[in-house]
C-alpha cells in the first residue's frame, strides 16, 4: 500500500504516469561487455517494443538457476548459459518448455536449439598463431596444428575434453557430420585420445580460463593454440602479432531459456522470441564479435560485409566449421572429463 | 608437563595431619586450576569443533551417500579409476621434494639469522616474513611473469649467453616446485630459528673448551638440539603442501595435478559433493597415517611443543 502511493507520487511528480502499467521483467547473463552488447541489441529494443522495463543480473552457470528452482524462490525469468548447461538444465528438469509457435526457428541449425532453449550467440574455438613465428607459411586447420615438424613451435590447448575430442577426430580425417556419430561409440572415443596422444608431448600448457589462453597469446608463451575468437579478438586490438582463421573451427554457442516456475512465464515468452528474431540478433556483431545463431540475421541488412567476414557465424564461416553438440556433452561431461584426467596425468 | 603437586615428603617436622591437610589443599588448587584453564579454552573449543570437526565429520558423512542410499561409490571410484592413485601420488611426491629442499635451503638460513647480532637479525627475519604479508596469488603470478619463456630469469641467461632456448620453468612440475618452495620457506625458517635460538651458547662453547672442532661441535650439540624445531618446521610444510591449489593450478599449466584441486572440480563444476568429500576424507587419512607412522620414529608431540 505505502509503496504503491510512493510509486504513484513519484509517477506524477515526474510526469511518467504510463511506467505504472509496465511490467517488469528479469534478464541474467554473463555481465561484462557481453551483456552490455546484449542491454544495446536485444534488450532496450524489446522493452520499446514491448512496453516493460527489464530487471538485469548476473550468472556464473546452472549452479545458480538449480539453487533458484530446487529453492523454490525463483526470482529470475530469461537467462543466458554455456552450451552444456542448457542441455544440462533442461534433462535436469529446471527450464520452462518453450513455445516454438510464438518463436521462429527459421535460419537455425537443427543443433543450437532444443525443446527448453533456443541458441543466442556463437562463438568458435580457433586455432590463433604467432604472425611473428609462422611468417610465410601460416597454419591453416588442426592438421597443421598437429604436424609439429612442419609447424615447429610451443603449443597449447583447453584443458577440458570439449572441443579436443572433436578437433582430434578431424585430424584423423573423420568428416564433420559424422564426428558425433563416431564419438558416439567406445572406439570413437579411444581413437580421438589416440590421436591425442601424438600432439600431448608437444603441449606446453593446458588453459584453463579464457582469460588465461589470452595471456598465453599476448606474452608468446606458445606459437599457437586452440583460443575463442573473441579473446583473441582482443589481445589482437591490443597490439598482439597474431591471427586466426575460421576454417576447422569449433562453433559452441550460449543460449537463452526460461527458468522453471519463472513468474512472467508468458511475457518472458514472447520477450524471448523477439530476441532470437533476425532483425534484433542482427544487432549483436555492431557491439560484440559474437555471431548470430540464425543465417537470417545476415540478409538483414544491417551487418556489413566487413563485419560478416570477421562473424563466427556467417553462412561463409559457418560452413567451414563445426556446431557442438551440447546434447552430447550434458550426457557424457562427467564420465569423459574422469577420461580426461586420466589420460592427461598418464 | 608439570608434575601434579604431591605431599611435601621433605618436611618431616610437621604433624602427620598438618602434613595431609596442606596436601587435601594443594589437591583441590590443582583441581580449580584445571577447571579454570578448561573455561579459558572453552571458548577455542567450541570454535574448534563448531568449525573443524563438525565439518569435517559431515565431510565424512557426505562421503557416504551417493543419491539417497549409502554407498561406497565414491571410495570405489578412487580406487578403480587410475587417476586419482595418480594425483595421489603427484601430491605427495610434491609435498615430499618441496618439504625436502625447503629444509635443505631453509635450516642453514635460520642457522645463519639465529648467529647474527642485532638489529641485523631482525631485519633478516623481517625479510623472511615479508613474503608471508604479500598474497599468495600475486606472489604465484609473480613467478609466472619471471619464468615463463619470454620471463626476465630466461631473458637474462640468454642475454648472458649462458644458453641457446629458453629454458622450460614453468608450466611443468619444475615451476609449481619453485612456486610452492618460495611460499612454503617462511614455515621452515621460522620454528628452526626458534628452536636454534633457544639453545643456550654455553652448550657449544663447552663443546669448544673440551676440544670439538666447530664442525663436530655443530653436529654433536647443536644440530641434535635444534633437530624438533626442524622438524616441526617439515610437518608444516608437508601437510600445508599437500593442500595447495592456486599453486600448481597457475604455475603447472595443466600438466600438474593434485588432490585439491580434483575436489574442487568434483564440488564446483558437477556438485557432486559426494565424490569431492571421499577424496578429503582420503587426504585426510593418508595424512594422518603419516603422522603416525613418524610419530613412531620421533615423538610429533615434543616436535610441537619444542623441548621439555
Amino acid at each position: 500500500m505505502h509503496r504503491t502511493l510512493l510509486a504513484a507520487a513519484a509517477a506524477l511528480a515526474l510526469g511518467v504516469g504510463p511506467a505504472l502499467a509496465q511490467q517488469k521483467l528479469g534478464f541474467t547473463s554473463f555481465g561484462g561487455a557481453y551483456q552490455e552488447a546484449q542491454r544495446k541489441a536485444l534488450l532496450e529494443p524489446v522493452a520499446k517494443e514491448l512496453g516493460i522495463t527489464w530487471v538485469e543480473d548476473t550468472l556464473t552457470g546452472i549452479a545458480e538457476v538449480r539453487a533458484q528452482v530446487r529453492a523454490g524462490a525463483v526470482s529470475w525469468d530469461i537467462v543466458d548459459l554455456g552450451l552444456a548447461d542448457c542441455a544440462a538444465a533442461q534433462s535436469e528438469g529446471l527450464l520452462e518448455p518453450l513455445d516454438y509457435s510464438l518463436i521462429s526457428t527459421e535460419g537455425f541449425d537443427k543443433m543450437a536449439f532444443d525443446t527448453h532453449w533456443i541458441g543466442i550467440i556463437y562463438y568458435s574455438t580457433v586455432l590463433g598463431y604467432s604472425t611473428e613465428k609462422y611468417k610465410d607459411k601460416k597454419p591453416r586447420g588442426w592438421k597443421d596444428f598437429w604436424d609439429v615438424e612442419g609447424f615447429p613451435g610451443a603449443r597449447s590447448l583447453r584443458d577440458y575434453p570439449t572441443p579436443n575430442l572433436e578437433i582430434a577426430l578431424l585430424v584423423d580425417g573423420v568428416p564433420k557430420d559424422q564426428i558425433y556419430r563416431v564419438l558416439a561409440t567406445e572406439e570413437g572415443i579411444a581413437r580421438a585420445f589416440e590421436k591425442l596422444d601424438a600432439i600431448k608431448p608437444h603441449i606446453t600448457v593446458w588453459w584453463k580460463s579464457g582469460a588465461q589462453s589470452a595471456q598465453l597469446a599476448k606474452d608468446g608463451e606458445v606459437d599457437m593454440l586452440s583460443i575463442w575468437n573473441g579473446r583473441l579478438d582482443t589481445v589482437i586490438k591490443d597490439g598482439a602479432k597474431a591471427a586466426y582463421s575460421y576454417d576447422d573451427g569449433i562453433l559452441s554457442l550460449d543460449c537463452l531459456a526460461i527458468v522453471k516456475g519463472s513468474k512472467n512465464k508468458d511475457l518472458a515468452m514472447k520477450a524471448l522470441a523477439r530476441m532470437v528474431a533476425p532483425d534484433l540478433q542482427a544487432n549483436m556483431p555492431l557491439y560484440i564479435n559474437y555471431g548470430p545463431t540464425t543465417a537470417k540475421a545476415f540478409e538483414t541488412g544491417k551487418i556489413t560485409p566487413e563485419m560478416a567476414r570477421i562473424s563466427p557465424s556467417s553462412p561463409e564461416n559457418a560452413a567451414k566449421q563445426l556446431v557442438i553438440d551440447a546434447r552430447f556433452w550434458a550426457a557424457n561431461r562427467q564420465k569423459l572429463q574422469e577420461r580426461w584426467d586420466s589420460w592427461k596425468t598418464r | 608437563m608439570n608434575p601434579v603437586p604431591t605431599a611435601p615428603e621433605a618436611v618431616p617436622a610437621l604433624a602427620p595431619a598438618a602434613a595431609e591437610e596442606t596436601a587435601a589443599a594443594l589437591a583441590r588448587d590443582a583441581r580449580r586450576e584445571r577447571r579454570a584453564a578448561l573455561a579459558l579454552a572453552l571458548p577455542a573449543l567450541l570454535l574448534v569443533g563448531l568449525v573443524a570437526l563438525l565439518p569435517t565429520l559431515w565431510l565424512f558423512g557426505l562421503s557416504l551417500v551417493e543419491g539417497e542410499s549409502l554407498s561406497l561409490a565414491h571410495y570405489r571410484r578412487l580406487i578403480e579409476e587410475e587417476s586419482y592413485r595418480r594425483i595421489f601420488w603427484t601430491t605427495f611426491e610434491i609435498a615430499a621434494v618441496v618439504t625436502l629442499l625447503a629444509a635443505v635451503l631453509g635450516y642453514p638460513l635460520a642457522y645463519w639469522l639465529s648467529r647474527l647480532s642485532e638489529p641485523w637479525a631482525g631485519l633478516g627475519l623481517v625479510l623472511v616474513l615479508v613474503p608471508f604479508w604479500t598474497s599468495l596469488l600475486v606472489r604465484t603470478y609473480a613467478w609466472l611473469v619471471l619464468l615463463q619463456r619470454r620471463g626476465l630469469v630466461n631473458q637474462w641467461l640468454l642475454a648472458l649467453g649462458l644458453i641457446e632456448e629458453p629454458l622450460r620453468l614453468v608450466h611443468n612440475w619444475t615451476g609449481t616446485v619453485i612456486g610452492m618452495l618460495h611460499i612454503l620457506l617462511p614455515f621452515l625458517v621460522l620454528p628452526t630459528y626458534a628452536s636454534l635460538k633457544a639453545i643456550d651458547p654455553a652448550y657449544p662453547a663447552a663443546a669448544a673448551s673440551l676440544g670439538a672442532s666447530p664442525v663436530k661441535a655443530f653436529w654433536t650439540v647443536l644440530f641434535p638440539l635444534s633437530l624438533p624445531g626442524l622438524l616441526a618446521g617439515c610437518l608444516l610444510v608437508f601437510v600445508l603442501a599437500l593442500g595447495f591449489y592456486v599453486t600448481p593450478a597457475i604455475l603447472g599449466g595443466g600438466r600438474v595435478l593434485m588432490v585439491a584441486m580434483k575436489v574442487q572440480e568434483n564440488a564446483g563444476l558437477y556438485l557432486d559433493w559426494g565424490a569431492a568429500s571421499a577424496l578429503a576424507v582420503v587426504l585426510l587419512l593418508a595424512t594422518l597415517v603419516i603422522f603416525a607412522l613418524l610419530a613412531r620414529l620421533v615423538p610429533i608431540e615434543r616436535l610441537l611443543v619444542g623441548r621439555s
